[in-house]
């Protein structure tokens, strides 16, 4: 097991590598540093001076690969590639192009992100198998036939129709919850309980639909004319045998998301004004702060990686025909 | 008490009979037309009785068996008289009360245990799951239960395996878990769906003998579903025929076997292939066409931090055999003996073949690119699953055609088109088909095709894995009849690989007997066959199942 | 030129359409997918209307419209002030008018051109809106039979079954429903504003319908920029596995790891950047918004294709050890010919279902990437703009809910029949569905 995680994890190191040149080669070889630092400065009427000031403040004037005024190992490790790509890896982000450590915000703003994402996942995945073994139990009837209407019909609505009717309604008409922003304490769940519901909501869609095609696969194998020829009843065959098989796709779809979470929801966390990752993307977006975006990029790469090592991890453990080599 | 008399107590009394079916039909609505899987049958199955029902596939032998237990899927619409057990009438029970039936009265095992037991959960648990649905008992006494259960089906050491998960087993291993399972209720009727068709011959035979043994014992009745009328004569006491959702015929055993009333029952007795076809006459002194010596097929195992190489798995090891123009070599083997991928070697379909493979005298062995090619027009094959063998999106005309124009490319397109034509009639198709799709044929005819498609490049040696395995009892007679006019009309010689001794007698000259990687025993067929040396050839012979006579 | 990509593409599309009736029989057989169909087609045929440009002197400032634009010239012509509601005949905010008198009132103004032909718009709009309507649908119902009546002339010549068989009745019924409500909202637009208008008095059905060719073109470009990649890699993973699989997976799990979502961010900016920094190559502003349009279809395209190219590589990889291509190496087929000749029309439905399931997601990512502003340029007509700049509407008293509305209904309309277009497609072409169906 030790062993099987060990390899896994020096998979990893070319992966989260053509991540990190692939970012380098976006923000720096495509775009050099005077680019940017023209673009941060306004575009117009600006010096030279400027711009080599600007870069000399954000650490951009370093050659970007080859340092060859250095001697020896300073060749390497003052260029822009090392001190702005290479560091990364030991999650040194350094501090933003407005002058802000990234490293202390994203520690800040990871747990309201996780506090609205993580319910949502939970809630959703409940509701989502709840509903899809509903259709599967009632099928070839009409329940099952309006739900997958339902479904489909659902997840052709646009997110953002549920986010701007859910606070048009809830908040601005009922005065249910507040229309946006966060808080600590009991006022959380306050603050949090419209963007989890709407985030449910709109997963429904695809969630339910995408479930209930797993069942059935499921329901239709040999194993289950099997259960029921032993006496058990439609019921307790669905809840004993099909979902414990079908489990294993949902599971390990999950855990796949799952460190992801820690990136919070860039729509929902920017529309509620949350303070997370996610509306701290937004903003840099808006404001074209690339340290932070690179940053994020190489964040959520590293958290999609540990995801693929937990799924492996996690089949191993719920499919017992699954085996570590 | 002579057989027929059961037949005749059926008539004068249902006292005695488990399961009375009568005028059951199935009928399944598709888009544009009812179709009758089962359509109007009757018969009874009296108590400790073992009643074979035999059709070929698609015959809805099996439906008729889920119909009874009213576990047709949900698209089906079933309809009839009665079907009592006992004194209840399934067919108008509740749902509740279906389920005290299943596994308590009326048990059910199925074709392939590899998918029908839940691939998540421990073998134990699974068995013990009937026990707790049925009976009141408490954990300890219900875990004693399955422990009996799995002793009596001998699993070895069922204390350590009781906790197993079903992939840690082997296929016969599996089916005597479904038996215990079937049994653990109590069953007054277990319903056996092809039981052995999945299985190798050897342990075909001794799920067999559990399943009568374990009868006997507990008084049960047997109700064998089977496509193999061979084996159900081995053990049912009356035996029912069934073609296209009708029961054409019952009779008891012995009078099925000797007058066949039907046409039906006829044709199929005279198709089942026998011993006595081979033989002594086959003279061996023509040229050698192919010769193989000592071919080993390994596939890596990798472990460890860098995945390397740390051993391999002999799949064929060291084999040697050689194959005389216008003869056949039958190569006989359980599944995983590696008999399959013996013969994917010598077409160089699988990698690291080590070894001499002699054509005339050349080694062909890991040739490439053109020179392969070249090759290829000698050698060819036929698979065993005529469904997949063929592209779907192809016309059997193109299909045919491919190798034609790959390896006879001065050929013109007139003349391949005739030639098209000319083998579609060799191999008993109308000229018609060649503008069809290859899903409008049935099994047999596909394979014809296939044939056809091997032929085209004019081989002078065929491969031919499994080839009528796949095939209904009566189709796999033409199939053999026309391989073996072809061969001397064209005098190609065929490498038949085959786990069906049957078939062998039938068609081969020499025979090789393969096990684990080796050739065990080899000669001429008649002589292995009716004179076997090695131990393994003589069960391999004892386990195939033989009308019995008397 | 985009005309030309989609029309290739939809070429393509119907090219290997062909031998596959089956399918294609199952599919006319569902009402839903017949239905979701011509709606499809419709969107289409206005896409298409607005990718047609040429050139008309003072028209515009650019001097190039579409035909679309020529169609519907009244829309964009008719510009009034700013907001009004749907169908009013007064602008939605009140303003000092001037009187017959000279006397100055605090009134809500008359439209320059939404319901200007009535003299008193309280009494007579309901009836008029009601004559509007019925002249709208009755010259759709002309139109209809005049069509019917043609294809009857056309028909004539063919054997009558075959004309059945190709197009039932209800086809024929629901494309005349379409044409009829078609005419009738045209002749209502002539003189309303049906959805109202926005902030700069611009009419929003004019906006809805230009924002139709955007979805389409990142829906189809976005398609057509993937497909390519997805396949080839894919089959190739498949097909020759060793260090040719390890390389394409490595690409493709690298590229799955950045969140797509900032990796588009990122491209976006890098863009911009571009465009801010060479200015001189981007002199006016449409082709500015093009360009970028082209950019995010690039980027939509780099960023989605993993998906497919993992399904393609597992069902090639399944698909080699098949009986038919076993057959056709011993054949002698060289590789090439066996990936054209078996592998590839093997895995066609699964691009299919694909290509048809991923166009309703990119019409909605359209949508969210415009709101945080990766999405097309602002200039550019999107659902996705109008739903951004509708944001700020819901929170004016009163509320201005129009825009947002429209532009979600037919984003709703276009992704909803996509959807269950692409559901009839899969349970067509889908191997295992047609054969438990039989």
């Amino acid at each position: 097991m030790i062993q099987y995680i060990f390899r896994r994890l020096m998979y990893t190191l070319p992966l989260l590598l053509g991540v990190n040149i692939l970012t380098f080669f976006l923000f720096f070889v495509v775009n050099t540093p005077n680019d940017m630092a023209r673009m941060q400065l306004g575009q117009k009427h600006v010096t030279e001076q400027a711009v080599n000031k600007w870069k000399v403040e954000h650490g951009y004037d370093l050659p970007l690969f080859l340092n060859t005024e250095r001697r020896s190992f300073k060749q390497i490790t003052e260029t822009v590639f090392y001190q702005k790509s290479i560091k990364l890896f030991a999650f040194e982000f350094g501090v933003s192009d407005s002058g802000r450590d990234i490293g202390a915000d994203i520690k800040q703003r990871m747990w309201p992100s996780l506090a609205i994402a993580l319910p949502s996942l939970l809630l959703g995945l409940l509701v989502n198998i709840f509903a899809a073994l509903m259709m599967v139990l009632f099928r070839h009837s009409y329940l099952e036939f309006w739900g997958v209407v339902a479904c489909v019909v659902i997840m052709s609505i646009s997110a953002l129709f549920y986010i701007i009717g859910g606070q048009f309604l809830f908040s601005k008409l009922l005065k249910l919850v507040p229309i946006s922003g966060f808080g600590y304490g009991i006022d959380t769940l306050k603050f949090l309980i419209l963007p989890i519901v709407i985030s449910v909501v709109s997963g429904l869609g695809s969630g339910g639909r995408w479930y209930r095609a797993l069942f059935i696969e499921e329901v239709e194998k040999d194993y289950v004319v099997t259960a029921r020829a032993k006496g058990l009843s439609e019921t307790q065959t669905l809840f004993r045998h099909v979902l414990g098989n079908a489990m294993i796709p949902i599971l390990t779809g999950v855990v796949v998301v799952l460190p992801l979470l820690f990136m919070g929801s860039l729509i929902m966390e920017s529309f509620f004004s949350i303070p997370g990752l996610g509306s701290y993307t937004i903003d840099a977006i808006n404001r074209q702060d690339f340290a932070i975006v690179r940053s994020m990029v190489f964040l959520g790469s590293v958290l999609y990686v540990i995801g693929l090592l937990l799924t492996d991890i996690c089949y191993t453990l719920v499919d017992p025909r699954v085996k570590l080599l | 008490m002579p057989l027929g008399m059961h037949l005749i107590q059926g008539v004068v009394s249902m006292a005695n009979s488990v399961l009375s079916v009568k005028g059951l039909s199935v009928q399944f609505q598709t888009h544009s037309e009812k179709v009758y899987a089962v359509d109007n049958i009757s018969f009874d199955i009296f108590e400790s009785e073992t009643f074979g029902l035999v059709g070929e596939s698609g015959s809805g032998k099996s439906i008729s068996a889920l119909a009874v237990l009213r576990l047709l899927p949900r698209s089906a619409q079933m309809s009839g008289d009665h079907v009592y057990f006992k004194t209840q009438d399934l067919l108008t029970l509740t749902e509740t009360g279906m389920c005290k039936i299943r596994g308590r009265r009326i048990a059910m095992i199925f074709q392939d245990p590899m998918i029908a037991l839940n691939p998540v959960k421990s073998i134990g648990s699974q068995i013990a799951e009937v026990i707790k649905i049925h009976f009141n008992l408490t954990a300890p006494d219900i875990h004693d239960r399955v422990l009996t259960l799995l002793r009596q089906v001998e699993i070895p050491s069922p204390e350590s395996r009781i906790n197993d998960y079903p992939h840690q087993f082997s296929g016969g291993q599996l089916q005597r878990i479904m038996i215990a399972a079937a049994l653990a209720g109590e069953p007054d009727l277990l319903i056996a769906d092809e039981p052995t068709t999945a299985l190798d011959v050897t342990i075909q035979a001794q799920i067999l003998t559990l399943l009568k043994s374990i009868q006997d014992k507990v008084g049960m009745s047997l109700w064998l579903i089977s496509h193999d009328l061979a084996l159900v004569s081995t053990v049912a006491d009356r035996v029912a025929v069934m073609l296209k959702g009708c029961i054409v015929e019952v009779a008891p055993t012995m009078q099925l076997f000797k007058q066949p009333k039907h046409p039906y029952t006829q044709t199929l007795l005279a198709a089942l292939p026998s011993f006595d076809s081979c033989s002594a006459d086959t003279v061996l002194t023509r040229n050698i066409l192919l010769e193989v010596k000592n071919i080993r097929i390994s596939y890596p195992v990798r472990k460890g931090i860098f995945n390397r190489v740390v051993s391999h798995i002999k799949a064929v090891d060291g084999v040697s055999f050689s194959i005389q123009e216008g003869k056949t070599l039958a190569l006989v083997g359980e599944s995983g003996c590696g008999k399959t991928t013996l013969g994917k070697g010598l077409l160089n379909l699988v990698a690291d073949v080590e070894g001499q493979v002699l054509w005339s005298g050349k080694d062909i062995n890991g040739l490439k690119g053109d020179s392969l090619r070249r090759m290829r027009s000698n050698i060819q094959i036929i698979f065993q699953d005529p469904y997949s063998s063929m592209n779907p999106r192809m016309l059997v005309g193109q299909i045919i055609d491919e190798g034609m124009r790959s390896l006879h490319p001065q050929l013109s397109a007139k003349k391949r088109q005739a030639k098209v034509a000319e083998l579609l009639q060799q191999v008993g198709l109308p000229v018609e088909c060649a503008m069809r799709y290859p899903h409008e044929f049935s099994g047999g005819q596909r394979q014809r095709i296939c044939i056809a498609r091997a032929l085209a490049v004019q081989p002078k040696l065929i491969i031919c894995d499994e080839p009528t395995s796949a095939l209904d009892v009566s189709v796999q007679d033409k199939i053999i009849v026309l391989l073996k006019s072809l061969q001397r009309h064209y005098g190609i010689s065929y490498l038949f690989i085959t786990h069906d001794l049957a078939v062998v007698a039938e068609m081969a000259d020499e025979l090789a007997v393969m096990y684990q990687g080796k050739i065990v025993e080899s000669g001429p067929v008649y002589q292995v066959l009716n004179d076997p040396q090695q131990p393994y050839t003589q069960r391999l012979l004892n386990a195939v199942p033989k009308i019995v006579w008397d | 030129m985009i005309l030309l990509i989609s029309s290739v593409s939809i070429g393509v599309l119907l090219r290997n359409h062909d031998g596959l009736k089956r399918p294609l029989k199952k599919i006319a057989a569902n009402k839903s997918a017949m239905l979701s169909m011509i709606i499809l087609l419709f969107f289409l045929a206005v896409g298409l209307l607005d990718s047609i440009h040429f050139r008309a002197e003072g028209q515009r400032s650019s001097g190039v419209i579409s035909v679309l634009d020529y169609c519907a010239k009244p829309l964009w012509q008719h510009t009034e002030k700013t907001y009004s509601a749907p169908f009013s005949a007064y602008l939605y905010s009140k303003e000092y008018i001037t009187q017959d008198g000279g006397d100055k009132v605090w009134a809500f103004p008359r439209l320059q051109f939404g319901g200007s032909h009535l003299t008193n718009p309280e009494s007579e709009k309901t009836s008029d809106l009601l004559s509007l309507l019925m002249t709208g649908l009755s010259k759709g119902l002309m139109l209809c039979m005049a069509g019917v009546g043609l294809r009857g002339l056309f028909v004539g010549k063919k054997s009558e079954q075959s004309a059945r068989r190709y197009c039932p009745g209800f086809v024929c019924i629901t494309i005349s429903i379409l044409i009829v409500g078609v005419a009738g909202l045209m002749e209502l637009s002539m003189y309303y504003h049906i959805f109202g208008t926005d902030k700069v008095g611009e009419d929003v059905f004019y906006q809805t319908i230009k924002s139709i060719r955007t979805g389409l073109v990142i829906g189809s470009l976005t398609t057509f920029i993937m497909l390519p990649l997805a396949v080839i890699f894919g089959i190739l993973a498949g097909f020759y596995r060793g260090w040719v699989d390890d390389l394409i997976q490595y690409i493709y799990t690298t590229l799955n790891s950045i969140p797509s979502v900032l990796l588009i961010a990122a491209s976006i900016l890098m863009v911009q950047v571009y465009m801010a920094n060479h200015p001189e190559s981007f002199t006016n502003l449409e082709s500015r918004a093009d360009l970028r349009l082209l950019f995010l279809c690039l980027i939509l395209g780099v960023t989605s294709w993993t998906g497919l190219c993992r399904m393609l590589r597992a069902e090639t990889l399944k698909l080699r050890e098949m009986g038919y291509v076993q057959a056709a190496k011993v054949l002698g087929v060289k590789p090439f010919g066996i990936l054209l000749q078996h592998i590839l029309p093997n895995v066609m439905h699964i691009i299919l279902i694909a290509v048809v399931l991923d166009f309703s997601a990119l019409v909605l990512a359209e949508a969210v990437l415009s709101y945080i502003n990766i999405g097309v340029d602002p200039s550019t007509y999107s659902w996705g703009n109008m739903i951004n700049g509708a944001r700020l509407e819901m929170a004016r008293e009163p509320v201005v809910w129009w825009p947002l509305i429209a532009a979600f209904v037919f984003m709703f309309i276009l992704v909803l029949t996509a959807n269950l277009f692409a559901d009839a497609v899969r349970d067509a072409f889908d191997p295992r569905r047609s054969q438990y169906g039989q």
